[in-house]
C-alpha cells in the first residue's frame, strides 16, 4: 500500500518535469545498498542512486537476496532521486528463517541530502547526510530476543570519491560512512536492548575499482553494534557489478555477515539487479 | 578473524593494482597512446560526434570548427605531455556565457569518450586523459 502511494506519488513528480535523468557517466550512480539508499551493497555512499544531474531527476529499483546458511533475505525497494540533491527511498525486507521456520518483514523509509561536492569532479569528496526509519512488521522475536523497540532510525554522513585513473589507470573508488544505528541486524531483530535503546556509532567503508564502464569490483565492510549480547559480526562482502546500461546493473557478491540471532558464520551469496526506470 | 579477511581482501585488490602499475612504462601519455596521429583522430572523431547530437552542436552554431580541432588538439597533446603548447584562450574565456548545463557537460564527457574510443584509445589511458580534463569544469558550468 504504502510502496503503492510512494511510486504513485514518484511518477506524479516526473510528470510535471521534463527530463529524466541522463546527466551522469556511467556507472557513477552507483547501486542501491540494503536499505536503499544510492551506495554499494551494505553501504550507503555520498552518491545519490540514478543519473540525474541539478537539472533533473531520476527514479530507480532494484531486488536483492542474500542466501545464508540459516537464513534468506529479500529485499524490494525503488528510490526518487531529485536534482542531483535529495534522494528519497522506500523498501522492504523479508527475512525468512530457512532453518527455524517463519518469516521476519521490516519497512524502511529512507532520506538523503547532498550537502558538498561531485564524486567525480570537486576536490574533495562528494558529502551526503541521510537517515533511515525502519518500522518492523513482525515483532515477535525481537521482543523474544530483549529488543528495546520494534521501530528505529539510523542517521549517517557518508563521503565517496572517484579518482580517476588512480588505480594503474583504472578508477578508484571509496567510501567511507559514520552510522548512527541501535539496530539489531538492520531492525529485523528490533533496536536497541532494553536497558541499553542509545545510538552507537559504527563505521563503514567500501573500495573499488572500475575495471571498464561497464564493470566494477571491491569489497565493503560494515561495523555493527551488539546491543542483545548475541554476538552480533561485523559484515564485508567482496562484489562484482556489471553495468551494461544505465538502466540495467546486476550485482553478485560474497557476504560474510558472522553470527545472526546465535547462528554463527552466516555467510552466502548476495545477488542483486536494479536499474533507473526514468 | 572478519577484519583480517577483509584485510586480506583489500590487499589482493591492491596487489593487482600494484602489478598493473608496473607493467607501464616511463613513456609520456601523449606517447603512449601513439601521438600527433591519435589526437588528431580523438578531435576528428569528436566534431563528428557532436556533429550528430542535436542538444550540443547547438553550442557550435557559429564557431570556427578549424580552430575548434586545432585548439583542442593542441590541448590534448599538452595535457598528455606531448610536445605541443595550447596557444587558444582560457577555458572561462572560451565557454563563459554559454550557460553550460551540468548534464550538458556531462553529455559532451560522454562524446568525448566515443571519440577515443574510435581513435583505439584504451580504457585506463582515456581515465587518464579525462582526469587531466577534469579539473577545468568547474570553470565552464553554469557560467
Ligand atoms: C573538459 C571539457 C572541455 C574542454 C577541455 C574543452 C576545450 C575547448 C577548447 C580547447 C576550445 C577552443 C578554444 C579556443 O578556440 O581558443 C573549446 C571551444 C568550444 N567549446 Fe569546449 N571544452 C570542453 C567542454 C565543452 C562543453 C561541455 C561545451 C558545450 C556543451 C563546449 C563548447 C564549446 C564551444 C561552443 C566552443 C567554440 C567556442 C567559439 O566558437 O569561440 N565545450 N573548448
Amino acid at each position: 500500500m504504502k510502496l503503492a502511494g510512494f511510486f504513485g506519488g514518484a511518477l506524479l513528480l516526473c510528470a510535471t518535469s521534463v527530463v529524466a535523468g541522463e546527466g551522469k557517466l556511467i556507472a557513477t550512480a552507483g547501486l542501491n545498498q540494503l536499505e536503499g539508499a544510492g551506495g554499494g551493497g551494505i553501504v550507503p555512499w555520498a552518491t545519490l542512486s540514478g543519473y540525474d544531474s541539478r537539472d533533473e531527476m531520476s527514479v530507480s529499483a532494484f531486488a536483492t537476496r542474500v542466501n545464508l546458511d540459516d537464513y534468506r533475505l529479500h529485499v524490494v525497494g525503488g528510490s526518487l532521486s531529485l536534482y542531483d540533491r535529495v534522494e528519497l527511498s522506500v523498501v522492504r525486507h523479508t527475512f525468512d528463517l530457512t532453518t527455524l521456520g517463519g518469516d521476519i518483514a521490516q519497512n524502511v523509509y529512507g532520506a538523503k541530502v547532498r550537502l558538498y561536492g561531485d564524486v567525480i569532479y570537486s576536490d574533495w569528496p562528494q558529502l551526503s547526510a541521510g537517515v533511515q526509519h525502519k518500522v518492523l512488521q513482525d515483532t515477535g522475536i525481537a521482543r523474544a530476543l530483549g529488543a528495546d523497540s520494534d521501530r528505529g532510525t539510523d542517521y549517517y554522513l557518508a563521503a565517496t570519491k572517484v579518482h580517476l585513473g588512480a588505480a594503474a589507470g583504472y578508477n578508484l573508488v571509496w567510501n567511507l560512512t559514520a552510522r548512527g544505528t541501535n539496530a539489531n541486524q538492520l531492525g529485523l531483530l528490533g533496536f536497541g536492548q532494553q536497558q541499553d535503546d542509545g545510538l552507537d556509532i559504527m563505521l563503514e567503508g567500501s573500495l573499488g575499482v572500475l575495471f571498464s564502464r561497464h564493470l566494477a569490483a571491491g569489497v565493503e565492510y560494515r561495523q555493527k553494534p551488539d546491543n542483545l549480547g548475541l554476538g552480533e559480526d561485523n559484515w564485508w562482502d567482496v562484489f562484482v557489478t556489471y553495468i551494461p546500461s544505465k538502466h540495467f546493473n546486476v550485482t553478485l557478491a560474497w557476504a560474510e555477515l558472522g553470527s545472526i540471532a546465535g547462528a554463527a558464520d552466516q555467510n552466502g551469496l548476495y545477488l542483486s539487479v536494479g536499474g533507473q526506470l526514468w | 578473524m572478519v577484519t583480517k579477511q577483509f584485510a586480506r581482501a583489500i590487499a589482493v585488490i591492491c596487489a593487482i593494482v600494484t602489478l598493473v602499475a608496473c607493467a607501464s612504462t616511463t613513456e609520456s601519455l601523449y606517447q603512449q597512446i601513439g601521438g600527433e596521429q591519435t589526437i588528431e583522430e580523438i578531435t576528428e572523431n569528436f566534431v563528428y560526434e557532436i556533429e550528430y547530437d542535436p542538444v550540443i552542436l547547438e553550442y557550435f552554431a557559429g564557431s570556427d570548427i578549424e580552430r575548434f580541432k586545432q585548439k583542442l588538439s593542441e590541448q590534448l597533446c599538452m595535457v598528455t605531455n606531448g610536445p605541443c603548447e595550447y596557444t587558444g584562450d582560457s577555458m572561462s574565456q572560451v565557454h563563459g556565457g554559454m550557460n553550460i548545463t551540468e548534464s550538458h557537460f556531462n553529455r559532451t564527457v560522454d562524446l568525448l569518450i566515443n571519440a577515443m574510443n574510435k581513435a583505439g584509445v584504451s580504457h585506463r589511458h582515456q581515465n587518464r586523459i579525462l582526469a587531466e580534463l577534469a579539473p577545468m569544469r568547474k570553470d565552464m558550468l553554469y557560467k
